[in-house]
């Protein structure tokens, strides 16, 4: 497709359309099942509290029904994770723990156009970003955390380090396998055995990758995967076999999971919701800046707990910018995740669609201006458009609680401290980005706004080395790095 | 002359740089251990509580702004004016029961664990934070950031170590802090105040409630600008309870007594990461 400096006219957007050849990703790559049981103790297990149908977002069809993990599944899950620590994970040579998880990266990175389509089939991300960001990047977690499993002593150098036990992984529907990786590299790295619950409307590539770990040849019980829906999860937290709980979702859920585990010695790390906001000054460049912007909010539909939902323009150049970011809103493409030139794929869920419709006929209501590209959406399926929101005055719902969809709020500000006023005046802390050419004036605000990860002139970087995590309602502990290892050891001074 | 008649010291809050009574006009009393009164000590009520909030939250950003080598430096001259009231202290806490030599013993752990945490504050980034090897052109640095405002719940009877074991890694981090202690140690805590007063911390920076922990945590645990509780001193069977209240702003749970090492540092700070492109 050729590319053009000017906006294309109308005319010549339908022709761009009437004349576009789909590239689609072939699904015959995946061997789907009728349905799938529990991993537990090296072996598939039928669960006892009933099945539930995973679903293709871009259709609304049934892919596969998957357990329903009940509490004395849940405790089977535990009772093995907990026998195979004792039995010799934790004892293992460090050399040989992280040889495991080699190999189980290198697996993955041999099955990567497998475990891709199959994470777009099941979650409804695009081709272009399951095959690019998802699976290399959990291929990454793994062996990033591999090399570090025979160098912990250099991790919290001056104390010893020691693994927890049990860990319970539970895991969000944005980024399946990545958050699997993300959450089960660090724990086996540190010598813990992991209970991973996976999302009720995700399940899909924790099964493969639970398959190839038994392939890797990891002892029985080191890796579990009970899917369900909340209850599973909630059993998982209240397990007394439990020493460590993860947990990345929605900030709701994370502050029952807070008041659940009160009062008890389970630890616990949670990687919660965002509204991040986006910061662009005047002297900022701003082509780059637009793409960081539109990559900001409509990477993976907006379903990004990090995601920059919040524009805060500075006002000389506001209209620029905004008709800038509209002539590119409007060159998305909003399809058939296996499409691979598709930029947004499906909503996750029939459900999610609805509250992101929610919130936007709200914002509509509170007096906002709502703005989206035209162009067909497929008729079947769960489908949203790129959509801006101005007009606002900042106590709309819209501007203060997170959407999870690829929703854009704008704002303005003249001055710095305006900036960091209006990026602050939320209860979350997850992310934050910041466009300027001035180098004093980002680390300024880098001090200053309430963020875990601060991109300045860069937007949704990840890497296994770089520790990601919130501040304040975003959750606590971080994610990644030497950091996020220490969430998954018993740090002591060493003794005299 | 020895007939002369003594000047008795009123015990009061410390808040905002400023010594005054309780609001609610309430005092507790703190007696030797033959039963007599020593003094009225103001009982911190909950509307104390969130004055001592709002003054340390207003003197938080400037606080965390300062080099870590100046509050390293400030710490240290808390450590020095300490050392010059321990005739003080160390009476006060003989007066509520303490031996000479365990008076001695809790003043002295308590400034040499001031010097401690002094000559911390500029080695918490070489220690924590530093050049994240990520996979890509960038430039991507991780740092210790404070907590914000943090309630420290110090024990009872932990006299002066067990208060300023808590309050000093809090603000060697940046933080600012409420503490809040009670019974043998209500003395000395209120006492405290008055080397705070006069150790170029500034005014807000540090809080002193003294009162009762199990009326005044739950309001703490609730109040939603707090970021951070150390319940080190905080009665056993409301820590539960407390944690679960805290959930209502996620604001974190610590239980440090004190301990002088890494993991207290790393309770009291968090570590904000910052990336930027290395390409042009």
């Amino acid at each position: 497709m050729a590319t053009t400096d000017s906006a294309p006219e109308a005319g010549d957007l339908a022709q761009t359309f009437a004349g576009y050849v789909p590239s689609i990703e072939s699904r015959d790559i995946v061997e789907l099942r009728e349905s799938y049981g529990l991993v537990i103790d090296g072996e598939e297990r039928e669960s006892r509290g009933g099945s539930l149908a995973t679903i293709d977002p871009s259709s609304g069809e049934r892919i596969a029904e998957v357990g329903a993990g009940n509490a004395e599944d849940v405790d089977d899950a535990v009772v093995a994770a907990r026998r195979a620590f004792e039995a010799g994970w934790r004892d293992l040579a460090p050399r040989v723990r992280a040889k495991y998880i080699f190999r189980i990266a290198r697996l993955l990175q041999d099955r990567a156009r497998e475990f891709a389509v199959l994470e777009s089939m099941d979650g409804g991300k695009p081709i272009r970003e399951s095959r690019d960001i998802d699976i290399p990047l959990s291929a990454a977690h793994l062996f990033y955390h591999a090399g570090w499993a025979d160098k912990l002593e250099y991790a919290v150098p001056g104390m010893s380090a020691r693994p927890l036990g049990v860990v319970g992984q539970i895991i969000p529907w944005n980024f399946p396998l990545l958050m699997a990786s993300w959450k089960i590299a660090p724990a086996l790295a540190c010598g813990n055995t992991v209970v991973l619950k996976p999302a009720e409307t995700t399940p899909l590539t924790a099964l493969l990758l639970a398959d190839l770990i038994q392939e890797a040849d990891l002892p029985p019980g080191v890796v579990n995967v009970v899917t369900g829906a909340g209850e599973t999860g909630a059993a998982l937290v209240s397990h007394p076999g439990v020493d460590k709980i993860a947990f990345t979702g929605s900030t709701g859920v994370g502050k029952q999971i807070r008041r659940q585990v009160a009062g008890t010695k389970t630890r616990l790390t949670l990687e919660l919701g965002g509204k991040g906001a986006h910061v662009v000054f005047e002297d900022a460049a701003l082509d780059q800046a637009v793409e960081g912007i539109v990559d900001g909010i409509f990477f993976n539909q907006g379903h990004v707990c990090c995601a920059g939902s919040r524009l805060l323009v500075q006002e000389s150049i506001a209209d620029d910018v905004l008709n800038r970011l509209r002539r590119r809103m409007e060159r998305l493409r909003v399809g058939d995740p296996l499409d691979k030139n598709t930029d947004v794929g499906a909503i996750n869920s029939h459900a999610q669609l609805e509250r992101i419709q929610e919130f936007v006929e709200g914002a509509e209501a509170e007096g906002c201006r709502i703005y989206q590209p035209g162009g067909d959406l497929p008729e079947r399926g769960f489908w949203f458009r790129p959509t801006l929101v101005t007009g606002l005055g900042g106590s709309e719902r819209i501007a203060r609680e997170e959407v999870f969809g690829p929703v854009l709020t704008v704002q303005t500000f003249r001055t710095e401290a305006e900036a960091v006023a209006k990026a602050n005046a939320t209860r979350y802390g997850l992310s934050a980005g910041i466009w300027t050419e001035k180098g004093s004036r980002i680390l300024w605000m880098a001090e200053r706004l309430h963020a875990g990860v601060i991109w300045a002139n860069t937007f949704n970087q990840f890497d296994p080395a770089s520790p990601f995590g919130g501040v304040r309602e975003s959750g606590f502990g971080r994610e990644g790095g030497r950091h996020g290892l220490q969430e998954y050891l018993d740090v002591t001074p060493v003794a005299p | 002359m020895t007939d002369r008649l003594s000047v008795k010291k009123t015990y009061k809050l410390f808040i905002g740089g400023a010594f005054p009574r309780s609001e609610s006009g309430r005092t507790m009393v703190v007696t030797s251990p033959e039963g007599a009164v020593l003094a009225h000590v103001a009982k911190a009520s909950r509307k104390d509580l969130r004055e001592a909030v709002r003054a340390a939250r207003a003197a938080q950003q400037s606080w965390s702004d300062r080099a870590p080598y100046n509050r390293g430096q400030i710490l240290y001259r808390v450590a020095e004016i300490l050392e010059g009231r321990s005739a003080q202290l160390r009476s006060e806490l003989e007066a509520v029961g303490y031996s000479a030599d365990n008076a001695r013993a809790d003043v002295e752990t308590a400034i040499d664990g001031a010097i401690y945490w002094a000559g911390f504050a500029d080695k918490l980034d070489h220690l924590v934070g530093g050049v994240n090897p990520v996979a890509g052109p960038f430039l991507n640095l991780s740092h210790a950031i404070p907590l914000g405002v943090c309630a420290l719940a110090a024990p009872d009877d932990g006299g002066i170590r067990g208060l300023l074991g808590l309050i000093a890694p809090a603000i060697m981090a940046g933080n600012s802090v409420v503490a809040i202690a009670g019974g043998r140690s209500a003395l000395v805590t209120s006492t405290l105040g008055e080397v705070f007063a006069t150790s170029d911390v500034p005014a807000g920076v540090v809080n002193l409630l003294t009162g009762d922990h199990r009326s005044l945590l739950p309001w703490a645990a609730d109040h939603d600008d707090i970021d951070l509780m150390d319940l080190s001193g905080a009665p056993v069977d409301v820590v539960a309870d407390l944690e679960a209240r805290a959930a209502q702003n996620l604001k974190r749970v610590a239980r440090t007594d004190g301990t002088e090492d890494i993991n207290t540092a790393r309770a009291f700070s968090e570590i904000k990461t910052i990336w930027h492109p290395a390409r042009i």
